[in-house]
């Protein structure tokens, strides 16, 4: 039997060029993580309220494109952190790293920012700019403890990530009652008008919304990313320590220094994430309380979700941003907001586990298709096309033909 | 009753585009030694592994002590007495000798190992066979000569009666498999049967009583060892006459590229006071090729890391082209002339993730050639990748584009030589740089390495393999215990004299 077009495609294999990152394998299992997740939701909506599951599992659905450009602008509003935790994550990620401690990263650039944002009326019209630089700066210096630990004394970069997270807030939390605390309201204090960022014109194709410039240069850093890993040495030689440490040292290259490039990069793009959401101008304050801001592992859902790829993050991104928007909406249906939050969270749990539907499509198609692997080859040994490398080889071979 | 203990009858297996195994029939006396003779592919690997219950064929019967079977798994065959020692070993390196053998065996009191009796087993059967191990050494810290003997053991330990040896002498040096072949003699004198999978003639004249020869998953034939000639034997095997007698030019040799003096890597886990590389001393000259011979263990792999910087040395100076390079890092010692066919591909020479071309300046990415203000020249990386291809003859599905993990493991060997010769080197490091390739591409291996030689580089080769030794080296040197201990002229050197070096029984000064 001949296999459907559209299968001969999918098999092909990942083609790191722009074009072709949306027709593969990974489109159609994050797609239908995405499936799963919403059927879990359903399922979840009749239980709890049978009469209104329809209802408002359309909200869901539809309701962030049938809102209209106001509710579109919040889409893009809701997405832009995300966009930047999911960069960073997945930057970490392509360069063999599970940064972790975005959340941790996305606290100290937004606390950065909002100290900007308070006292520093005397920037000008650069305060947001300066409020943006230094909150990267802060992103990338406190990711930069976990990336030298990991380089030079071994330590697991999760464990290290993980617990500056705590620190980071914790550190934050003190640190905004002591410098910028509006007590009645248990925040951090407003920032400057001037602080926020310019709306950059977004405001007239979505009136009424909280979208800002930051969706643009958020934009502009998954752009950034995309040349990095892609188009320049750096990104070289990142991504080869990742996929080989062992390699890369072979290769002449640092591997050590590469490490901690690496997570300070996505440490800084975490860091601008905090400072998009705090220099917004929506009003949005930081609220001292001891939770680990959620921002941070929603980034880890999005580099998921989008493999990786900034592309796929960007995408990633706005579909949480999505969802999030469409959550709203359902209270219109009798939903309290937990089962709300409940919903979402089963989507972007299943979402996460798009790599499980990547592998279960793999095998599906490999036993269709088994007579050829991804490049064409006989696949005589599964193990050369899986990801674990095939066990070193003693040496034997030599197929001597007579003897001396 | 049949008067074999192993039938297996037209057996045929099939992988996703090969025939691994087509129609194959093989039978096994009760007490014979049995080669199975066939080239890397030829599927005798994988017939064994049907015999052991780790594939299932498509077709064909298995019959052992006469009654079909269904081998369902190594659980199976080994209730059926049927044991094998594979070609790569499986044990778990952070258990100790002791508790590798017994395991999924073990004897078991109240839900507490009982160790003891074991102990004493594996002791006397140790003891018994000459197989000399450590019951509690780790099997991580033991060589891989080592943990052969431990494989071994764990079939005698199980009791079987049918041994499987999947090429069990690659690693040993020819006393250790003297020692083998008598080992396995005796066993088969005490009523074991015994397959033995090789592609040494000389090893199955000594003592296989049959042989099977197969080649490309086809059964060749059964030949009476002692009627038949190497010759005979070998042509069957390649199905033709493979004449591996490199033509090399007489050169004269040139200057000094690579000067090594008392160098000294320590063992850097804590309790280890041998020195890994202990005092090597030699040196390399342009137009000649040296050949590092030694049992493997003795130190290669971490002389030819500290030659190349990936390992510090403890003490000691190397010399490139009369420049101390001691304290110079990878690259530095890279561009200024050493290039190194790593030993382990898949870890140190390639990164598998990336695709050729990326694999192919993997040395020179960061040359103006390829980058230009940080940004990397795709269409020259492509141009380059392209040549060398051409070139070197790699092949693979897709040119430069195809991922190195989906390569053969020969293509992927050729492309690392091909990276690492096609740049301005002074001296190529090559360690065990045919090591699981097929006899097409050792041929070509072969070739490369010897026209540097022929174009005045000098060659280090550090290889585990005596005749590769022979073929290739114009000056031998033995490595034992991380020592120079032989300079030798190959010419006037025996391999039966080249053993006794690296067995470490004999030994002779180096100088410089």
């Amino acid at each position: 039997m001949k296999k459907p077009v559209f299968l001969e495609k999918l098999l092909k294999p990942k083609d790191r060029t722009f074009g072709t990152v949306l027709l593969n394998l990974n489109l159609l299992s994050a797609l239908m993580a995405i499936v799963v997740g919403m059927l879990f939701g359903l399922i979840i909506m009749l239980i709890s309220n049978p009469s209104q599951a329809l209802g408002g599992f359309g909200a869901i659905i539809i309701s962030p494109i049938t809102g209209g450009p106001r509710v579109i602008g919040q889409v893009l509003y809701f997405a832009t952190p995300l966009i930047l935790t999911g960069l960073g994550v997945g930057f970490a990620f392509k360069t063999g790293l599970f940064n972790i401690g975005a959340s941790g990263q996305f606290t100290m650039g937004g606390y950065a920012a909002i100290m900007i944002g308070v006292y520093g009326g005397n920037l000008g019209g650069f305060q947001w700019v300066i409020g943006i630089l230094v909150a990267t700066v802060a992103g990338a210096a406190w990711a930069s403890i976990p990336g030298l630990l990991k380089a030079y004394a071994n330590v697991h970069e999760v464990i290290s990530s993980i617990m500056m997270n705590y620190i980071g807030m914790y550190l934050v939390n003190y640190l905004i009652r002591k410098t910028c605390y509006n007590s009645l309201k248990n925040e951090s204090l407003a920032v400057m008008p001037s602080a926020n960022i310019p709306k950059m014109g977004l405001n007239h194709i979505f009136p009424g919304s909280f979208v800002n410039g930051g969706f643009i240069i958020a934009l502009i850093a998954v752009a950034v990313v995309y040349i990095i890993l892609q188009k320049t040495t750096f990104g070289y030689e990142l991504k080869a320590v990742g996929y080989n440490k062992d390699a890369a040292k072979y290769a002449g290259i640092n591997e050590k220094k590469s490490i901690v490039y690496s997570m300070m990069i996505s440490g800084a793009l975490c860091g601008l994430g905090g400072a998009l959401i705090y220099l917004a101008g929506t009003g949005k304050q930081y609220t001292v309380v001891d939770i680990l801001a959620n921002e941070g592992f929603n980034g880890i859902v999005v580099a998921l979700l989008g493999l990786s790829h900034p592309i796929g993050v960007a995408l990633g991104a706005l579909f949480i941003g999505y969802i999030t928007v469409g959550g709203f909406n359902m209270q219109l249906y009798d939903f309290v907001p937990e089962i709300i939050n409940i919903i979402t969270a089963t989507i972007i749990y299943s979402a996460a586990c798009a790599l499980i539907f990547k592998g279960l499509f793999h095998k599906i198609f490999k036993k269709k298709s088994a007579a050829i692997d991804l490049n064409g080859h006989p696949i005589e040994n599964l193990r050369a096309v899986s990801d674990a490398p095939p066990p070193p080889e003693p040496q034997d071979q030599q197929k001597k033909g007579g003897e001396r | 009753m049949s008067e074999y203990i192993i039938e297996m009858l037209n057996i045929t297996k099939e992988f996703p585009g090969i025939k691994a195994n087509d129609d194959i029939t093989l039978q096994v006396k009760k007490g014979e030694i049995h080669a199975l003779l066939g080239e890397n592919g030829a599927g005798k690997s994988t017939l064994m592994s049907i015999l052991f219950g780790l594939y299932q064929p498509d077709s064909g019967i298995i019959r052992i002590r006469g009654q079909e079977v269904h081998v369902t798994g190594p659980r199976v065959a080994n209730d059926l007495g049927i044991g094998m020692t594979h070609q790569h070993f499986k044990l778990v390196h952070n258990f100790t000798v002791l508790q590798s053998i017994i395991l999924g065996v073990e004897t078991v009191k109240a839900g507490f190992l009982k160790m003891d009796e074991a102990r004493e087993k594996i002791v006397a059967l140790s003891e018994k066979y000459g197989l000399k191990v450590d019951p509690d050494a780790m099997i991580e810290d033991i060589t891989v000569g080592m943990q052969q003997r431990v494989e071994i053991l764990k079939m005698l330990y199980r009791d079987n009666d049918i041994l499987i040896f999947d090429e069990p002498t690659a690693v040993l040096t020819p006393h250790e498999i003297d020692d083998l072949m008598d080992i396995m003699k005796n066993l088969a004198a005490e009523g074991k049967s015994i397959l033995f999978i090789t592609h040494k003639l000389n090893e199955i004249k000594e003592v296989a009583d049959r042989c099977s020869v197969l080649r490309r998953g086809k059964l060749i034939g059964v030949i009476d060892v002692d009627a038949t000639d190497k010759e005979t034997m070998s042509e069957m095997m390649v199905g033709r006459k493979v004449n591996f007698d490199v033509i090399k030019e007489d050169r004269k040799v040139g200057d000094e590229v690579l000067r090594v003096e008392s160098l000294t890597v320590k063992n850097p886990l804590a309790g280890h006071n041998k020195n890994l590389v202990n005092g090597a001393t030699f040196n390399v000259r342009r137009g000649e090729i040296a050949c590092i011979a030694g049992v493997d263990g003795n130190g290669q792999s971490q002389l030819v890391y500290a030659l190349t910087g990936l390992m510090k040395q403890d003490s000691g100076k190397i010399t490139l082209l009369g420049e101390d390079v001691s304290k110079k890092t990878v690259r530095y010692r890279s561009i200024h002339g050493i290039g190194h066919i790593p030993e382990d591909r898949h870890r140190y020479g390639l990164i598998l993730d990336y695709n050729l071309e990326e694999n192919l300046v993997l040395q020179t990415y960061f040359t103006p050639r390829f980058q230009k203000h940080g940004f990397l020249k795709k269409a020259d990386i492509s141009e380059y990748a392209d040549k060398l291809i051409k070139k070197f003859d790699i092949r693979s599905g897709q040119g430069g584009k195809t991922i190195a993990r989906s390569m053969s493991g020969g293509n992927q060997q050729k492309a690392i030589v091909a990276r690492e010769i096609d740049r301005d080197i002074d001296l190529l490091i090559a360690v065990q740089p045919t090591r699981g390739l097929d006899v097409g591409a050792i041929e070509s291996i072969y070739k490369f390495l010897v026209a540097q030689r022929d174009e005045n580089k000098a060659v280090l080769i550090i290889s585990l393999d005596l005749d590769e030794v022979f073929h290739l080296a114009d000056r031998i040197l033995v490595i034992y215990e991380g020592e120079i201990v032989g300079n030798l002229d190959p010419d006037k050197t025996t391999a039966k004299e080249l053993g006794l070096y690296m067995a470490g029984s004999k030994r002779g000064e180096v100088t410089l």
